[in-house]
């Protein structure tokens, strides 16, 4: 048997190889070239087009050099812009980190109906990040909204708080919302984790004496580390682009309160038919991001040596 | 065996006061999630089926009683919502459709194949995710607006094309992987093509993640608001987020009707998810904890 197959096998073997590299290249073309040709293109011709002062208005289009980004370096709005989206997510990834660990350590414990709240929990990561503004806009109204409602009701706050159109809470809304949406997604990562720890590690540090909060500090935070750094990471660069709960919810205001770098720069684009500028403020996004994931690696990539040694 | 397993975690047949805390604990912490996830959800629900008068009424009403169907015949009769409703599903099956016949591809090519730099191709792709969106818009504008694809089906359908191939080449990859290469090792023995292979052996082996994996491109172009808002301009082309999105003005915002719309588009996909929840969370979190 294994002498008639082997003849076969060989030849079979031969014949593949002929086109081994033409195949795959063949099969990877249809994704790659929709990827080349609609993400990385554009994005180096958007680098191009910020050096160029393109504007739809006054239908200008040359070459100026590094002139936007000097004008960006000394552009109120941008950096006001910059701080709001950084302040925005250095907090809610900050909080949805936390909540979600809480969340997948309850979710890693058995109770009843334990399917039916993972189940729930997918709801607000369904649910279209348009529909999430509106439905934040009414619970948080400043007239009817359920949130004063229950805040006052309860003696927490003494009058309705207009929320979202004032500038001192406009932003906090925002986060609240972003919070709300994203936490359970964040919680189902973090359990994916969890559950990749072996049980028998929980019964041996019981044995030899552990409580339960020295076995979660010095056992299980350690090994959840990697998953709960990737899941960080992705949920910051994520929260960076933040663009449909402001645009919905805020617009940006008020008086720019909470204007981040996604609105501001399709306000230059789609408002102000400045693509040139609207350009460069687009790469300064790119570079922060590209920044903030290189951080991170430099942050991750020792610690995950340090825990696969 | 014995005598240490009773030393763990005891299954002890009384609970004690401990235990009994513990579970109660879990079970309000537990409570708590589902309310948390579910409550703004329900609240938009009821809010759809509230008079209006219902609505500005202090206290608020939690139970829609007496109900009203207005704000829906608003959404469909006034302001034509079925036209959004049409134009979504159109480019949101659309983009699914080439997401896994393109994603398929390529995922089989590098988990069947002896690609060089598999992974440096697979980390590309993941990079190619992350960046920024608004930064592809302007240069596409001009692009699509020269090549006269602006306010159209086909420009929504390949930007979300190209957004949603790198989570659908990764979470193919890693159900491809999962599926043992024995039968297409014997296939391709036998002197079957790689295309032959993909459709005939691999694809019935991995239809549940296939499924999972269209959920997943469907939900995100369903989703999408920024490239619909800037790319379309009209009634005849725009997706329901644009549609929602424009129900507020500046001086007052409808909240029954924005509610009873948001219910109409948010149901489905809720029952959607409720339906695949383990296999939605599978195809979701293996790229996380795989690495």
């Amino acid at each position: 048997m294994a002498e008639a197959l082997a003849p076969r096998l060989a030849g079979g073997r031969e014949r593949w190889r002929v086109g081994s590299w033409l195949t795959p290249l063949l099969l990877l073309i249809p994704a790659c070239a929709t990827m080349l040709g609609v993400s990385v293109y554009p994005i180096l011709n958007g680098l191009w087009l910020s050096f160029r002062d393109t504007s739809l208005i006054s239908q200008t289009d040359k070459f100026v050099g590094a002139a936007n980004y000097v004008k960006l370096l000394a552009d109120g709005q941008y950096w006001n812009a910059w701080i709001h989206t950084v302040v925005f997510t250095g907090a809610s990834t900050l909080f949805e980190t936390i909540l979600g660990l809480g969340m997948a350590l309850v979710l890693n414990e058995w109770f009843e109906a334990r399917g039916a709240v993972r189940a729930a929990m997918l709801v607000p990561w369904a649910i279209p990040t348009v529909v999430t503004s509106q439905m934040f806009g009414w619970l948080f109204d400043g007239q009817n909204g359920l949130v004063n409602h229950i805040l006052v009701g309860s003696g927490l706050i003494s009058h309705n708080i207009g929320w979202y159109s004032s500038p001192d809470y406009a932003l906090l809304t925002i986060i609240i919302a972003d919070v709300w949406k994203t936490t359970p997604f964040m919680a189902l990562l973090l359990l994916a984790g969890l559950q990749t720890i072996p049980r028998s590690l929980a019964e041996a540090c019981y044995i030899d004496g552990a409580s339960a909060w020295q076995y979660f500090w010095h056992v299980r935070l350690p090994l959840l580390m990697p998953t709960l750094l990737i899941a960080a990471l992705l949920r910051a660069l994520d929260a960076f682009r933040i663009f449909d709960l402001v645009y919905v919810l805020t617009g940006g205001g008020p008086a720019d309160s909470t204007e981040t770098l996604s609105t501001l720069t399709y306000k230059t684009l789609f408002s102000a038919l400045q693509f040139g500028y609207g350009s460069a403020l687009a790469t300064a996004m790119f570079v922060t991001e590209a920044l903030i994931a290189l951080a991170f690696a430099l942050f991750l990539i020792p610690r995950m040596r340090r825990t696969s040694a | 065996m014995s005598a240490s397993r009773s030393l763990i975690l005891p299954p002890e047949p009384r609970p004690t006061a401990r235990q009994l805390l513990r579970r109660w604990g879990l079970r309000l912490a537990a409570f708590l999630i589902a309310a948390w996830s579910l409550g703004p959800f329900l609240w938009q629900v009821s809010t759809a089926f509230q008079p209006d008068a219902l609505l500005m009424a202090s206290p608020p009403h939690i139970l829609p009683w007496p109900g009203t169907l207005e704000h829906f015949y608003n959404v469909f009769a006034v302001k034509h919502f079925q036209y959004y409703i049409l134009n979504s599903a159109i480019v949101a099956l659309a983009t699914t459709a080439f997401c896994l016949v393109f994603g398929l591809l390529a995922a089989y090519a590098l988990a069947r194949f002896d690609v060089r730099g598999r992974f440096g191709v697979l980390g590309v792709i993941l990079s190619i995710s992350m960046f920024p969106q608004i930064a592809i818009v302007a240069p596409l504008y001009l692009f699509m607006s020269s090549v006269g694809l602006l306010d159209t089906y086909t420009v929504l359908v390949i930007v979300y094309l190209a957004l949603g191939l790198p989570l659908v080449v990764w979470v193919l990859f890693g159900y491809l992987q999962s599926i043992p290469r024995d039968l297409d090792e014997a296939a391709k023995i036998d002197g079957a093509g790689p295309i032959r292979i993909l459709v005939q052996i691999i694809l019935p082996m991995a239809l549940p993640g296939v499924v999972t994996t269209g959920l997943l491109a469907f939900i995100a172009a369903w989703n999408e608001f920024m490239f619909a808002l800037s790319f379309t301009s009209g009634i005849a082309h725009q997706t329901i987020p644009v549609g929602i999105a424009n129900f507020q003005n500046l001086y007052y915002v409808p909240w029954g009707d924005v509610a009873a719309a948001s219910t109409v588009v948010t149901v489905p996909l809720v029952l959607l998810v409720l339906g695949f929840q383990r296999r939605i969370i599978d195809g979701l979190t293996q790229g996380a904890v795989r690495e």
